[in-house]
């Protein structure tokens, strides 16, 4: 077979901040996705090469990473597309601290989906009956355009404003705050409204999008991102901020 | 230009950022000639003699441009954070371009 004998050069992050980028040659086949190649690098040239995945099938969001200069979810990210000259170079998610090699820090990451209230906060037990929510309602509608993320860190990792702005919560947090934002289930709207409009909230987003157009599930934070500045604004002019 | 910047709303907001500080830096020195006005009328007459060369005319055709790019920007993202979501963003940011230029050329050769 003629394809088993092409080679890639690959140049993968070796250490933690500081470091430097080391080359191998993998056999370049069909079908390849750029975390085959890192498992192939793994399982053949070098065991102590770190790095993370668990589905393999674009599910859990582990696996993100740089690379060829952005962020993408290496499990679903075929190497024909991204491969330029043969070479390609994997580097671990930017923005966030290196643990090793290819694995991020993703602490900083997390904390700030805590800070931006972005989790459930229920009214009612599993005695009451069921809320019902038809799904044509508007807020359904809105919830539903942003829920399906897989908390990869891509679109974290492709913000400016994130690189520029340690204190910004970031595309994600706020995306899935803006779901709960449209859950009428949710008891935690006042101290949401707060912290999503806080130092390092949602008006810091410059609307660049690169979170949107880098989104592997297709969501589109900068549109969520837009619905928190409204509420958050006609919150401020009702005076229910304080 | 790293990688993840290359698109065109990035873009977009480069030459929006950009834009925006050009024309402040730009400001003070158009209430400067103003106050020309006040100082001495021959004063004024000499700048606005100055004006008439050509080189002035094509920075001005730049300052319409960096102008009309402003306010559409600008407008693009106060519809953008003040309206449901429209899809068009793209779009739109390269019309702003394409519109800012169609005026500043018209105004060069309007001046010229
Ligand atoms: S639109 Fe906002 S959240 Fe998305 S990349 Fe730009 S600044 Fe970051
Ligand atoms: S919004 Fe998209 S890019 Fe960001 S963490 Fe969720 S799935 Fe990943
Ligand atoms: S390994 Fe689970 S999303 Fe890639």
């Amino acid at each position: 077979m003629s394809q088993s004998q092409q080679h890639l050069t690959v140049s993968v992050w070796r250490g933690k901040s500081e470091g430097a980028f080391q080359d191998y040659q993998v056999p370049h086949l069909e079908n390849q996705t750029v975390l085959d190649i890192v498992t192939w690098i793994q399982r053949y040239l070098d065991p102590t090469l770190s790095y993370r995945f668990a589905c393999r099938v674009g599910m859990c969001g582990s696996c993100a990473m740089t690379v060829n200069g952005t962020p993408r979810w290496t499990c679903r990210t075929h190497v024909s597309k991204v491969a330029r000259d043969g070479r390609l170079k994997i580097g671990p998610l930017s923005n966030l601290p290196v643990i090793k090699d290819l694995a991020a820090d993703m602490t900083a990451f997390f904390e700030k989906w805590q800070r931006a209230e972005a989790r459930f906060t229920p009214t009612k037990t599993r005695l009451d009956p069921i809320e019902q929510i038809p799904p044509s309602s508007p807020a359904r509608l809105a919830a539903s355009a942003a829920i399906e993320c897989i908390n990869c860190g891509v679109c974290y990792a492709a913000c400016d404003t994130v690189r520029w702005n340690a204190d910004y919560l970031g595309p994600a947090a706020l995306n899935r705050a803006w779901t709960l934002v449209n859950d009428v289930r949710d008891g935690g709207q006042d101290v949401r409204l707060r912290a999503i409009s806080a130092n390092g909230g949602c008006h810091n987003c410059h609307s660049h999008q690169s979170c949107q157009v880098l989104c592997p599930q297709n969501l589109n934070p900068t549109a969520s991102i837009a619905g928190l500045k409204r509420l958050t604004a006609a919150a401020f002019i009702r005076g229910g901020l304080k | 230009m790293q990688a993840h910047r290359r698109q065109t709303l990035w873009l977009a907001a480069l030459i929006h950022r950009l834009s925006g500080l050009l024309l402040a830096i730009f400001l003070p020195i158009h209430f400067l000639v103003l106050g020309l006005a006040i100082e001495s009328e021959a004063k004024l007459e000499n700048f606005l003699r100055w004006t008439e060369n050509p080189l002035v005319k094509f920075a001005e055709m730049g300052l319409v441009f960096l102008l009309t790019v402003h306010l559409l920007g600008g407008a693009r993202l106060l519809v953008l954070e003040n309206f449901p979501w429209r899809v068009w963003q793209k779009l739109f940011a390269t019309i702003a371009v394409g519109i800012s230029a169609l005026i500043a050329f018209g105004f060069l050769f309007r001046v010229m």
